[in-house]
């Protein structure tokens, strides 16, 4: 009972990050709001209403990492509904760029990258948190639907796929990122009480790529999504670091000026500070 | 403690950045090695994208090889006029090696030339360096023996010639040249200086005496590396200046203890010390292309 306390407390406190998923966006500014699942035509019994700790994430010299935590509650008119428990889905995802992936073989002797698959477009990190196994909890309907499991969340091929399967690339890059961190599947560690109240903790690694990332809130029942909630997460790179990245991509002769400067003052401050030290 | 790099986008620990760059150069003071053939792999070992990883390793050797090229005007063993030929050369080289470098990304496996290079050109010059002066250590003991400057060959033969004073050397200038671009070529395709080719070719082609090779390769290197840094930093922006300072932090510490540790031991030692070094990294690159990967498959971002 004191978890739901606290839950509640904290829906109370922050009003301001949240938003009601039923509720279409009032003005420019609101949340980009996913459609509700299309063959609803009225309001779904059950809804989400969430928040986030944080609605951005600053990027400064010491980021190591960071933690959000999503919670939220159901909202529902009716009496809770018979039948198989409502479970909850949370995914936060980075913009996706593309990724070729290389296989190696042994060709005369030395092993060189032979076979290549390219990926359109693939997260640069992406994590869900489940309340229980996901193969239990989601049909591959609803799963191809939303593209919500780890190997739905990259998109298209590009160019031609010229190998016999593409799936041991796209394992090997979901196994390869998911031994970077930057993909995980955290099952059962969404915890929900008495169906209404649910939180979920994400940590973001330190090798965090700036843009604008996406959080869902999948509402199951049976193995089907009854309602989808959306907010956006904002990282970006702030004071020093932001400079820098702008000058570098704005002003790179600059740039480059600047980083030349800084190499030489050091090589002759160091030279100049052990003359020093040798004849004092 | 944990710092995250603006370009590179990855948090790292500043105090192994610091340590990689003062190993790196003592190797540089020692040598005059600009050290890009060390800390580039390592760069890439703590997990620097190699884009990054090859324009700033470019960087830090401008401050080590700054730091360790005044050392060495002090002590007034940098050949100025033979250090310029090399430069002309090196730079021409450099301009060549990118388009080269550019070609060889277009076709694929440029990672896979890069590495050939690598165990090629170290192994070559660490067996002949070791070679010859575990044989000049040999001849050093036995007293009596009438030393020659340097052997006569066929670079002694050559239309141009051009008195190097402080390399005691009249030859013509189109072999210094010809090492320049031949290693501006490789410098630019293998994202290093070129000192630990440079060097060698300076003993061994040019007959250069040791005392003046180490700083007129680093004043060399200098030049080279800056331009190659500037170009990075203009056409692909891959230098990151965050992780530059705190690799030169350690960096020019390192070089002035590398040059006050060259200047006490001899000659012949550190050409074999810097042999076993060339040596050593060869055999690691050339291990990691003939034994079984632990992982077959490999990232890379972008799709072109």
């Amino acid at each position: 009972m004191r978890k739901l306390a606290a839950a509640l407390m904290l829906l109370a406190l922050s009003c301001t990050a949240s938003a009601q998923s039923t509720v279409p966006p009032g003005n420019a500014d609101a949340l980009p709001i996913e459609a509700a699942p299309p063959d609803e035509f009225q309001p779904p019994a059950e809804s989400v209403v969430a928040g986030l700790s944080s609605d951005s994430v600053a990027i400064t010299a010491s980021f190591d990492g960071s933690d959000i935590l999503i919670y939220g509650a159901i909202k529902r008119e009716s009496p809770i509904p018979e039948g198989p428990p409502l479970q909850v889905i949370v995914t936060v995802e980075a913009p996706s760029s593309g990724v070729t992936v290389w296989r190696k073989e042994r060709k005369a002797g030395i092993w060189v990258n032979a076979q290549s698959v390219r990926i359109g477009a693939a997260p640069g990190f992406y994590a869900v948190a489940t309340t229980a196994d996901l193969d239990d909890i989601l049909l591959p309907e609803w799963d191809n639907r939303y593209r919500i499991s780890l190997p739905l969340a990259m998109r298209a091929f590009a160019g031609q796929v010229a190998v016999e399967s593409a799936v041991p690339f796209t394992e090997a890059l979901i196994r390869i990122r998911e031994d970077e961190g930057l993909y995980r599947l955290d099952e059962g560690s969404v915890s929900l009480i008495d169906q209404t109240l649910f939180r979920a903790d994400v940590s973001l690694p330190a090798n965090l790529v700036e843009g604008a990332y996406k959080t869902r809130i999948f509402l199951l029942r049976d193995g089907q999504v009854i309602d989808v909630f959306v907010a956006p997460i904002n990282v970006r790179k702030v004071g020093l670091e932001r400079w820098l990245y702008r000058l570098a991509f704005d002003q790179p002769f600059l740039y480059g000026l600047m980083s030349l400067l800084v190499a030489v003052a050091a090589g002759w401050g160091a030279s100049a500070a052990f003359q020093k030290l040798r004849r004092p | 403690m944990q710092i995250y790099l603006p370009i590179a986008e990855v948090s790292v620990n500043a105090f192994t950045l610091i340590g990689l760059g003062g190993l790196v150069g003592v190797m540089s003071g020692l040598f005059g090695v600009g050290g890009g053939f060390l800390i580039t792999p390592l760069l890439f070992f703590i997990g620097i994208p190699p884009a990054i990883a090859v324009a700033t390793g470019a960087n830090q050797v401008v401050a080590s090889s700054v730091s360790g090229v005044l050392a060495h005007v002090k002590r007034k063993s940098v050949d100025f006029r033979m250090g310029g030929v090399l430069l002309a050369g090196g730079l021409v080289g450099s301009w060549m090696g990118v388009w080269v470098f550019t070609l060889l990304q277009e076709l694929g496996q440029v990672d896979l030339v890069v590495q050939l290079c690598y165990v090629v050109f170290l192994g070559l010059i660490g067996m002949m360096m070791l070679q010859e002066s575990i044989r000049a250590l040999r001849r050093s003991r036995k007293p009596g023996n009438r030393k020659r400057l340097h052997q006569h060959n066929w670079v002694h033969r050559w239309p141009g010639k051009v008195k190097f004073r402080a390399s005691g050397l009249y030859i013509s200038v189109i072999p210094p040249l010809l090492v320049g671009v031949a290693v501006g070529v490789l410098a630019a395709i293998m994202g290093v200086g070129g000192g630990f080719i440079m060097v060698p070719a300076m003993i061994y082609l040019l007959g250069m005496p040791t005392r003046v090779v180490v700083g007129t390769s680093l004043f060399q290197i200098t030049f080279v590396t800056a331009f190659t840094t500037l170009m990075h930093a203009v056409s692909y922006n891959t230098v990151d200046i965050m992780l530059a300072v705190l690799l030169i932090m350690g960096g020019v510490v390192g070089a002035q203890i590398g040059t006050t540790l060259g200047a006490k031991l001899r000659a012949e030692q550190l050409r074999i010390l810097l042999a076993l070094l060339v040596l050593a990294v060869c055999g690691k690159l050339a291990l990691d292309l003939f034994l079984t990967p632990d992982d077959f498959y490999a990232i890379q971002p972008g799709i072109g």
